[in-house]
């Protein structure tokens, strides 16, 4: 994680040195460059601690051994519905689903229940909703948002049928349990 | 300031009053996460600024929409889709860029197609995925989200 801190402050670094070298070399540019970075600044400064305040709530209120808790017992329709609610909730990024949803097939969760947490937890974020209802718009963020859930529990029934329900099984068995890297 | 703005602080506001009045270290401890994440996504953050100011100071309308605007037809969609999947940048950090592209001439379908793919698909995190959750489960995962993401990109040209 640190690494990846440091990886992206040296890009910042050279992004910007290409961004002033591109402006002493064009002057005539340079207003029209500043004013629009300078409103998505604003834009983004306004919206982005909100969200990251309420993810930090959420992860030390809700960890993820809760979200495991009450995923495990869910079961139908209704399962199908907890795992989408479950996967919105703003708790980390993608890769810290993976073991979570290793450990729920482990336990015989159903293979589209998994696939559809799994795929919230990527794309249906709620924070991220709010951000993309700030800059895209309500017709776009509503729309996509439909969609998206929609086509992810279509696709959590297509693969289950593909691989199989889910007791004979799919995950490797030398899982190394909680390791996440990155 | 507009509504979005306000709804987002103010659930942040009193989501941390009602946090402290829980439970005090649990409170510190959110903020503590929040300031991090904050950090660690700042850089980032500034990059993306830097290049939508760039790319819309510098290529004209035009250009843009012959890559990823009505021009560009299906083969423009299926591109965009391509760089959502490789790129790994925080899925917030993915609207604002998208903004800009469609300020500057691209479709919607193009930046939706754009926005889907890199959330719902992260083919750096694939051997990752693979390890937990078994090869065909991962790659079919991955695989369908991308054929998922362009039918929905499509269809929200169509309805936008």
């Amino acid at each position: 994680m640190r690494k990846s801190l440091v990886r992206d402050i040296a890009a910042l670094i050279v992004v910007a040195g290409i961004a002033v070298a591109l402006l002493l070399v064009f002057p005539e540019k340079q207003a029209a460059v500043t004013s629009t970075s300078w409103n998505y600044l604003v834009e983004m400064i306004v919206i982005l601690p909100g969200v990251m305040v309420i993810m930090g709530l959420f992860a030390v209120w809700m960890p993820r051994e809760a979200v495991a808790r009450y995923l495990g017992h869910a079961a139908g329709v209704k399962g199908m519905a907890l795992s989408l609610f479950l996967g919105m909730l703003p708790t980390g990024p993608l890769y810290v689903a993976f073991p979570l949803a290793a450990g729920l097939l482990k336990k015989g969760a159903r293979v589209a229940n998994v696939i559809v947490f799994l795929s919230a937890w990527a794309c249906i974020k709620l924070p991220q909703e709010l951000v993309e209802l700030e800059f895209m718009g309500a017709r776009f963020m509503t729309l996509r948002l439909a969609l998206t859930v929609a086509f992810v529990v279509l696709m959590g029934v297509v693969i289950e049928r593909l691989i199989g329900k889910g007791e004979d099984h799919v995950y490797p068995e030398d899982v190394v349990e909680g390791d996440t890297h990155e | 300031m507009n509504f979005t703005v306000l709804v987002v602080n103010a659930i942040a506001i009193a989501g941390v009053i009602i946090a402290f009045y829980r439970d005090g270290a649990k409170a510190v401890r959110s903020l503590k996460a929040a300031a991090v994440s904050f950090v660690r996504i700042l850089p980032m953050a500034l990059i993306i600024i830097l290049f939508i100011g760039l790319l819309l100071g510098f290529v004209p309308p035009d250009q843009i929409s012959r890559f990823v605007g009505e021009q560009s037809g299906i083969g423009g969609v299926l591109l965009v889709g391509a760089v959502g999947a490789l790129m790994h940048i925080p899925a917030l950090l993915s609207f604002p860029l998208a903004a800009s592209l469609l300020e500057s001439g691209a479709t919607v379908t193009a930046v939706a197609a754009f926005i889907t793919t890199l959330t719902m698909i992260g083919t750096i995190t694939i051997p990752l995925e693979i390890k937990e959750l078994g090869k065909r489960l991962a790659l079919l995962r991955n695989g369908i989200s991308f054929v998922v993401a362009i039918a929905i990109a499509l269809i929200m040209g169509l309805i936008l």
